[in-house]
C-alpha cells in the first residue's frame, strides 16, 4: 500500500537543537534526532522526561522556544495546518469523545485533514476507512456507540481513526497504558504493522518490554535530553536503565527474545 | 450508518421541510382577521379585496418570515454553539448576546419613554448585541480555552441583566416598564417588511461567518488538541462561531425579542431522529427551529391566549417541559 501523496512527500523528519520551554522550565533542552518511514520508533523515559512535548513540538501544539524541525527540506513551522495534519497523525492519550458518535461516524473524521468543509467524501475516503476499520477488526461494530464500549474496543477505533489518516506518521501517546495484557500485546502489534515504507510512527510507552519487542528503535529521554537513540537492544543496558529509571532489572532468555523486569530501586 | 437513527438526515430534511411549507400557508389564515386558503392565497398574489391584500402582504408575510428566519437562526446557532462548546447546555444566550441586545432595547424604550421614537428599539438591541460581540471577540482573540468563553458569556450575560434591572428601576413611568417587559417577553405582533430589511442583512453576515463550520465541529468532538491535529485552526473556527451567531442572533432579539429554548432544545429534538454528529445537526436544527417558531406564532393568535399571549412566554412554556422529556429519553446515550 503506498501513501498517499501529501505534496511535501514523506521525507525524513530531522530535529536540530529543539528548545521547549514552560516557563522558566526546560522540557525539551537541545534535541537533536531523525525519523523516517519505515520504523516504528519508542519513546521512553521517566515521568516529565518531555516525551508528550516532543509529539506536540513536532505536531505544531506547544510554542519552540528555539531549534529547527523539518520534514525533507521543508521546515514543520512553514507548513499550513492542513499540511502538517496530513503529515501526522496523532493518537492522543485518553483521547475524549464529546458526544455518543458512532464507530463509523468516529474513523470518518481520520479523513478531516484532506477534505475541505464543503467536500463530501471520496471514494479514496471511504476506502482508507473501510481499510483502517479492517485492520484495527472494528468492522463488527461499525454502528456502535464509541462511548458504549470497553476500554479496549475504543481504543482500536481511536487508532482506526487515526489510521483513516493514511499519514506518513503516526504518533502515538501512551496507545497502550490503560489497556488488558490481550489488548496491549494486540495495539502493538497493530502499530507494527502499519509500518511500511510509506509509513512510520512514533510511540511513547512506559513498558520496556513492549518496547524492545515491537519497536525497531528506542529513543531515550531524561530530562528535557535525549540520552540514547539506537536498537533496543543497545539502548536498554543495565547502566541506563539505572541512571536514567534508577532501577536495576531481572533478565532471562526465552528463545530468541529477552525480557527485563524491574526489581529494585537503585541504590536501595 | 447508525442503527439508532430512526431517519437519514435528508429525510429528515424533507420532512422538516414540507411541515415548514405547510405550516407557513396555515400561519398565513390566522389572525385578527381569520382568511380562508382562498382568500390568503387571493391576498398573495394581490388579487382578494384590498383589505385582504394590506393583510396579507404587509401584516401576514413579514410575520410569517420573521417566524421562519428567526427560528432558524435560533436553532442553527443552538446547535453551532453546543457542538463548538461541545455541551448539550448551550443555547444562542450561553455568550450573552441575547441579554445585551435587550439591554440596548430597554435603554432606547427609556430613552424614548414614549412611542414616537418606538421604531429605533431594533437599532438600540443590534446595538447592544454588537458591543456584546466586540467583547466576546477581544477575549476569543487572545484566550484559546473554550470554558474562558463560556464563563465570559455568563460574566456579559449578567453585567446586561443587571443593567436591565437598572434601568427598569428608574422607568419613569409605569407605562414605560410595562413596555419593557412585554418587549423582553418576545414577540411578532405587527411587524412590518420594515423589520425584516433591518434583521435579514446581520443575518446574511452571520450566516456568511459560519458556513463550513460543520467539519471543524465534528472534529471537535475528539478534544480540542486532536481537533488541531486534524487541521482545525481553532482560534479562527470560534472567532467565527462566535461572531456569526452573535451578528444573527442579535438581530433576532432586535426584531422578536428575547426568545428562550429554541437554540437549546431543537438540536436535542434533532439528535433524537439523526443521531449527534454536530454538522449533521446543524441543517435540520435551522429548519426545526423554524417550525417551532412558527408553531408558536401561530399559538400566539389562537383564541386561547386572548391575543394576549407573547411568543417568548409560549416557547418558555411548551420548551422546557419539552426539554425535560428530550432529557430523560436521551439520559442513556448522553451517559
Amino acid at each position: 500500500m503506498t501513501g498517499e501523496m501529501t505534496g511535501i512527500g514523506a521525507g525524513d523528519i530531522a530535529v536540530r537543537n529543539l528548545t521547549v520551554q514552560y516557563g522558566s522550565k526546560r522540557v525539551l533542552d537541545g534535541l537533536d534526532l531523525t525519523l523516517r518511514t519505515g520504523e516504528l520508533v519508542g519513546l521512553v523515559g521517566p515521568n516529565g522526561a518531555g516525551k508528550t512535548t516532543l509529539l506536540r513540538a513536532l505536531l505544531g501544539l506547544v510554542d519552540v522556544k528555539s531549534g529547527e524541525m523539518t520534514v525533507g527540506e521543508t521546515a514543520l513551522p512553514s507548513l499550513a495546518v492542513k499540511q502538517r495534519a496530513k503529515l501526522f497523525a496523532y493518537l492522543a492519550q485518553g483521547g475524549p469523545v464529546h458526544w455518543p458518535l458512532s464507530v463509523q461516524s468516529v474513523v470518518e473524521l481520520g479523513r478531516v485533514p484532506h477534505n475541505n468543509p464543503w467536500q463530501t467524501m471520496s471514494d479514496a475516503d471511504h476506502q482508507h476507512i473501510d481499510r483502517a476499520i479492517e485492520k484495527t477488526g472494528v468492522g463488527g461494530f461499525r454502528g456502535r456507540i464509541v462511548t458504549s464500549l470497553s476500554g479496549g474496543e475504543r481504543a482500536r477505533v481511536m487508532l482506526a481513526r487515526a489510521l483513516a489518516a493514511d499519514a506518513p506518521y503516526l504518533f502515538a501517546d501512551e496507545p497502550s497504558a490503560s489497556l488488558d495484557p490481550h489488548y496491549q500485546l494486540e495495539m502493538m502489534a497493530l502499530l507494527h504493522e502499519q509500518v511500511d515504507e510509506h509509513h512510520g510512527g512514533v510511540v511513547v510507552m512506559h513498558d520496556l518490554n513492549l518496547a524492545q519487542h515491537y519497536c525497531d528503535r528506542l529513543l531515550v529521554l531524561d530530562g528535557g535530553k535525549l540520552v540514547a537513540d539506537g536498537k533496543p537492544e543497545d539502548v536498554l543496558t543495565d547502566e541506563l536503565l539505572e541512571s536514567v529509571f534508577g532501577i536495576q532489572v531481572a533478565r532471562w532468555q526465552d528463545g530468541a527474545e529477552s525480557y527485563l523486569v524491574p526489581k529494585t530501586l537503585s541504590g536501595l | 450508518m447508525n442503527k439508532s437513527n430512526l431517519i437519514s438526515p435528508l429525510g429528515l430534511n424533507g420532512v422538516l421541510g414540507i411541515a415548514l411549507v405547510l405550516t407557513a400557508f396555515a400561519a398565513g389564515f390566522f389572525g385578527q382577521a381569520d382568511l380562508t386558503g382562498e382568500q390568503f392565497l387571493a391576498g398573495l398574489l394581490g388579487r382578494a379585496d384590498a383589505a385582504t391584500n394590506i393583510i396579507v402582504q404587509e401584516l401576514r408575510l413579514p410575520r410569517i418570515a420573521l417566524a421562519i428566519l428567526c427560528g432558524a437562526v435560533l436553532g442553527y446557532s443552538g446547535a453551532l454553539l453546543q457542538g463548538l462548546l461541545r455541551n448539550p447546555l448551550a443555547d444562542p444566550g450561553v455568550l450573552g448576546v441575547s441579554a445585551s441586545a435587550s439591554l440596548g432595547a430597554v435603554i432606547t424604550i427609556y430613552l424614548g419613554s414614549t412611542s414616537a421614537i418606538s421604531f429605533l428599539v431594533p437599532f438600540g438591541a443590534i446595538s447592544g448585541a454588537l458591543i456584546a460581540t466586540a467583547l466576546l471577540v477581544l477575549i476569543s482573540m487572545r484566550e484559546t480555552s473554550v470554558l474562558t468563553l463560556i464563563l465570559a458569556g455568563v460574566g456579559i450575560s449578567s453585567l446586561a441583566a443587571a443593567g436591565i434591572s437598572l434601568v427598569m428601576n428608574f422607568a419613569p413611568h409605569p407605562m414605560t416598564l410595562q413596555e419593557m417587559i412585554l418587549w423582553m417577553m418576545g414577540s411578532l405582533e405587527n411587524r412590518t417588511f420594515y423589520d425584516l430589511y433591518l434583521a435579514v442583512p446581520f443575518m446574511a453576515a452571520g450566516a456568511l461567518c459560519v458556513a463550513g463550520a460543520g467539519q471543524g465541529l465534528n472534529a471537535l468532538s475528539l478534544g480540542e488538541e486532536t481537533a488541531r491535529t486534524l487541521g482545525v485552526d481553532l482560534k479562527r473556527l470560534r472567532l467565527r462561531v462566535v461572531v456569526g451567531t452573535a451578528l444573527a442572533v442579535g438581530a433576532t432579539v432586535a426584531v422578536a425579542g428575547a426568545i428562550g429554548f429554541v437554540g437549546l432544545v431543537v438540536p436535542h429534538f434533532v439528535r433524537a431522529f439523526i443521531g449527534f454528529e454536530p454538522r449533521k445537526l446543524l441543517f435540520p436544527s435551522a429548519l426545526m427551529g423554524a417550525l417551532v417558531l412558527l408553531l408558536a406564532d401561530i399559538i400566539t393568535r389562537l383564541p386561547i391566549g386572548s391575543g394576549q399571549l407573547r411568543l417568548g412566554v409560549v416557547m418558555g412554556v411548551i420548551g422546557a417541559p419539552v426539554f425535560l422529556y428530550i432529557i430523560f429519553k436521551t439520559r442513556e446515550s448522553m451517559r
